[in-house]
């Protein structure tokens, strides 16, 4: 869904790149400037020289065992893996990437990828479509260590794909100064930013970025409490592609739910509310609520002030459904291509010697990155001394892991357009039961 | 792109001239020299440097074209025969690398359908497929494992020394003979491992890892354990497993030996790659593997009413888009460029330094900052104006703010080089012109402008290409957008780039095979409009 605006410019440098000879000099310029794949290389041992040409592909490091992750997560992640590589006295190297999916499954076809790959739960449909990476085998005793949810995300096609250690979801924020309470239900909490809208306080109720072309992402907690679904489940619990929720009976209950929230009912939801503005809005005091996930929290509290604002899992309508946002969870996955395969099993799926599947190396991911564990001893540990991460953890678990199937991917556009086009006043079934039909052809097609 | 060569002369250069072409090893300085052997010297060095490499990765066509260009050069700089090859070929060398060979490569990728699913070739798709399938076996025993040899650390033969993490008995296990308990005598048993065995060698992590990789002697090393479950290795474990799925050669079929569903290949509804599915058209994989699909691509592109029905429309609009902002951007910097280079006007440094701050902002940024300008509520256009237009969210504001951050983004350009046109345009000829008794007005609408066309006119064509395939301008303000839910694939300020790319990365993953072909079709496209507005210049040029 939030394709990175780098792959955009990278593949946008390539059609430039080939029609600018088209169009004299003046288009060439554009190629050096929307290259973006910048090589971010930092070496956790310092011991392999990364390229600093801004232009040029990743370049695999050296080490016994090469991970690849993004800068947010480079810190924890060399941790953990330093901490391997000394208790089994080999280098390690950790590299961020930029475009990480994309370059990994490049370069773990060409051969010289890493060995361990870190990211989202939700990339497993395509790696493994790419046949880039492997199942991993560890015992059901480690397994039950892990929450419930966490492991089913990471489960694809009944295997396990990936070990993962952080879990994250949307929660409702609400600034205590106009809605100081935590909510049974979403009318509530809309009726308190309501009350400070009406009051001239702020410009929005509840900030949920839609934008003018609709998120999905966000919407889903009100479309699975209004009784909405996406895909139903197999026999396997397996999301079935070709049970698709959107364009039935129950689909359009939900939209015409949301519909009475838009233009045309209650304003609370608006294009104008975007993923760039959401955060910064609330941040600033200028609305009630604001649905977002736990990396709104640092400019949350840096402008509300550490005392000025709730966190609680997103509630339901009253007399509906609960709320069931996406859950995502992040994992450690082991290429199929990798040099250093034995190491990168052994740091995986390993339960002592720096192996990740152990509680200390969980809490090192912990407190490096801060996302609820998914590990539940850590989890109950860190909500003890951080109750904000109990709220996170709780909130995750109570969501729904983002299905990680192919079909997924025909969802995100047309839903969001039809979610915009309902904002604005769009009648909802019609709207919706077209964007099932372009979302069923596009799967049938594919 | 074309460079006349310097007219030949039939005759002999005479002795002196001769010696005065620095370039020759016979003539010029003694620092020409040095520099012309430590130039020529690196080029051979480099050739020499990769020659092993492409001999190791069997690149033989690339070591020819190494040669052929190295020796060439050679060639041309040590005789001193080819003189004007000496300043053609750096030209044409960088011509081919950098534009045709690209070309070349992009348009033999469009003859595939590599992209996501199918970047490996059949037989490895398979193997990972049925290889992917492994499943431990339900009560199976898990093992602590190091790897032992009887013969030697490279080559083996390999054994696997086990102890049973539940049982904490020892075996060995080899491909040949499977698993065989050991003697308790002939082995020391630490932490779960064998530390020592009579009559093997143990190897050190580092070598059961580096003979792990793909290729190497333990690579997928497995030990049959009875039935069809095989010990296998993962990372310093091993574990009893099971695969279900079984690739039969002969019948090119997958089957899974739990259900006996039987797989056969069957090419996907997108009609450039096959999968393997059971007799109800359900998948096993999503895996499928390139190949190579002829004009496949192409006639996608021209058949697909997908793409070709709102084609026309979108077409329009970027022949629209692209002219609008050429013309918009050259107007006001035209005008700007003018006022400003009225020598009356005061402070023209300052003003002028001021007008090319748009220019001097990276592109991203202004249109992520633009973005937010045109917002219906927060925006300060709407602010500013007072209005509620939702900018953005319908199809014609869309299109007008789209060209509005547009002329605001391109206009210094304009301004910079019709300033600079403007300075070179001699002063006399405006003298001349006041003295036959023309207006300003006249003098700038047959004097000035004709002249600053003569100038400006290539760079406007070269801008019209440029602002055709403005994807950021797009993607990053509207992304295309907005859009009506009963067309979802076109925006209302969707331009060809944009719109092609959603079609080829939006979703169902990268379709890199099919972008490249996009990517041929719209560099003719670009080529044939571009070519057309030079033929249309030359009407300019002839005016001088």
């Amino acid at each position: 869904m939030r394709k990175s605006l780098l792959s955009v410019a990278a593949v946008a440098s390539v059609t430039l790149l080939l029609t600018a000879c088209g169009g004299g000099g003046g288009g060439t310029d554009a190629t050096g400037d929307s290259t973006a794949t910048t090589d971010a290389s930092a070496e956790a041992t310092g011991d392999a020289g990364a390229s600093a040409d801004p232009s040029a592909p990743p370049v695999r490091g050296n080490e016994d065992l090469v991970v690849w992750t993004d800068a947010t997560k480079l810190d924890a992640v060399t941790a953990v893996a330093q901490a391997f590589g000394e208790a089994n006295g080999i280098t390690v190297g950790v590299q961020a990437i930029v475009n990480t999916r994309s370059d990994f499954i490049t370069a773990n076809q060409a051969g010289n990828g890493p060995d361990v790959l870190v990211g989202a739960h939700d990339w497993i449909g395509q790696l493994v479509a790419n046949g880039a990476i492997d199942p991993l085998q560890i015992s059901a005793d480690s397994l039950s260590g892990y929450s419930e949810k966490a492991v089913t995300a990471v489960t694809y096609n009944g295997q396990l794909m990936g070990i993962p250690y952080g879990v994250e979801s949307l929660v409702l924020y609400c600034n205590k100064t106009y809605a100081p309470d935590t909510y049974a239900t979403l009318d509530d909490a809309i009726a308190a930013g309501q009350a400070a809208k009406d009051a001239g306080s702020v410009q929005s109720a509840l900030n949920i970025p839609q934008g003018v072309n609709g998120d999905p992402y966000h919407m889903q907690p009100l479309f699975t409490s209004a009784g909405g679904y996406l895909f139903g489940l197999d026999a396997t619990g397996t999301p079935d592609a070709n049970d698709l929720g959107v364009g039935t009976d129950a689909g359009i209950a939900a939209a015409q739910k949301i519909a009475t929230l838009g233009d045309a009912g209650s304003k609370v939801l608006s294009t104008a509310i975007t993923n760039d503005n959401a955060i910064s809005l609330f941040a600033q005091g200028q609305a009630g609520c604001l649905i977002s996930g736990p990396w709104a929290l640092s400019d949350v509290e840096a402008g509300l002030g550490a005392d000025g604002y709730t966190v609680q899992p997103i509630p339901g309508f009253a007399g509906m459904s609960p709320a069931e946002p996406f859950m995502g969870a992040q994992a450690f996955y082991v290429a199929s291509n990798g040099q250093n395969k034995s190491f990168a099993q052994a740091f995986v799926t390993g339960t002592s010697g720096g192996g990740l599947n152990s509680e200390e190396a969980m809490t090192t991911l912990f407190e490096g990155t801060n996302l609820p564990p998914a590990m539940t001893s850590v989890r109950a540990t860190a909500a003890a001394s951080d109750p904000l991460i109990g709220v996170f953890g709780d909130a995750a678990d109570a969501a729904y892991p983002m299905p990680a199937i192919p079909a997924m991917d025909q969802v995100w556009t047309p839903l969001g357009q039809a979610y915009a086009a309902i904002i604005g006043g769009a009648d909802p079934a019609s709207t919706m039961t077209t964007a099932a039909q372009t979302i069923s052809s596009a799967i049938a097609s594919s | 792109m074309t460079t006349t060569a310097p007219p030949k002369t039939d005759a002999r250069p005479p002795a002196g001239s001769r010696r005065s072409f620095p370039m020759e090893i016979t003539g010029g300085s003694t620092g020409v020299l040095i520099a012309k052997v430590i130039g020529l010297g690196l080029i051979l060095a480099l050739a020499i440097g990769l020659t092993p490499t492409l001999i190791a990765t069997s690149n033989w066509a690339f070591l020819a074209i190494l040669w052929v260009i190295t020796l060439v050069i050679l060639a041309i700089y040590l005789t001193g025969r080819a003189v004007p090859a000496k300043y053609l070929l750096p030209g044409t060398l960088f011509l081919v690398l950098f534009l045709i060979y690209p070309i070349l490569l992009t348009f033999q990728l469009s003859t595939t359908n590599y992209g996501d699913g199918t970047r490996t070739s059949r037989e490895a798709a398979i193997a990972r497929i049925v290889g992917s399938s492994a499943v431990q076996v339900e009560g199976g025993a898990t093992y602590g494992m190091v790897i032992g040899t009887s013969g030697s650390t490279t080559t083996g033969p390999f054994v696997m020394l086990l102890v049973n993490s539940t049982t904490g008995d020892a075996y060995v296990g080899s491909e040949e003979d499977g698993l065989q308990p050991l003697d308790e005598d002939a082995v020391t048993i630490e932490s779960g491992v064998v530390t020592e065995a009579d009559g093997y060698t143990i190897l050190t992590r580092q070598e059961q890892n580096s003979l792990s990789s793909s290729g190497q002697p333990l690579d997928g090393f497995s030990v049959p354990a009875g039935g069809d479950s095989v010990i296998k290795v993962q990372g310093f474990q091993a574990i009893e497993m099971r695969t279900p799925l079984v690739y039969d050669e002969e019948a090119d079929t997958i089957t899974n030996t739990d259900t006996g569903v039987v797989y056969t290949e069957q090419l996907g509804p997108s009609g450039d790659r096959s999968f393997f599915v059971d007799e109800d058209g359900n998948r096993l994989s999503n895996q499928s593997w390139g190949e190579n699909i002829g004009l496949q691509n192409y006639k996608r592109i021209f058949t697909d009413p997908a793409i070709t029905g709102p084609f026309a429309g979108i077409f329009a609009w970027t022949l629209v888009f692209a002219f609008v902002s050429v013309a918009s951007t050259f107007l006001l910097g035209l005008l700007l460029a003018v006022t400003l280079n009225d020598p009356r006007m005061r402070f023209q440094r300052g003003f002028r330094s001021i007008l090319i701050l748009p220019y001097a902002i990276p592109g991203f940024i202004s249109l992520m900052v633009w973005a937010g300008f045109w917002n219906r509520d927060f925006g300060l256009v709407n602010d500013l104006l007072g209005t509620g237009i939702d900018w953005l969210g319908n199809a014609t504001w869309a299109k007008v703010a789209v060209l509005a951050t547009n002329l605001w983004m391109g206009f210094p350009y304009m301004f910079l080089i019709s300033t600079g046109a403007l300075q070179s345009i001699p002063g006399d000829l405006k003298e001349a012109a006041s003295i036959d008794g023309a207006t300003g007005f006249t003098q700038f609408r047959k004097i000035v402008f004709p002249l600053l066309m003569v100038a400006t006119a290539p760079l406007l064509v070269s801008s019209f290409a440029f602002n055709f395939n403005n994807f950021n301008a797009i993607q990053l303000l509207t992304e295309g957008g907005p859009f009506t839910p009963d067309n979802p694939t076109a925006g209302g300020t969707d331009i060809l780039i944009s719109y092609t790319y959603r079609l080829a990365f939006g979703s169902a993953g990268q379709q890199i095979g099919f972008a490249s072909a996009v990517s041929v079709v719209l560099f003719v496209l670009t080529g044939v409009i571009a070519a057309i507005q030079f033929r249309g210049t030359r009407a300019l040029e002839e005016m001088n």
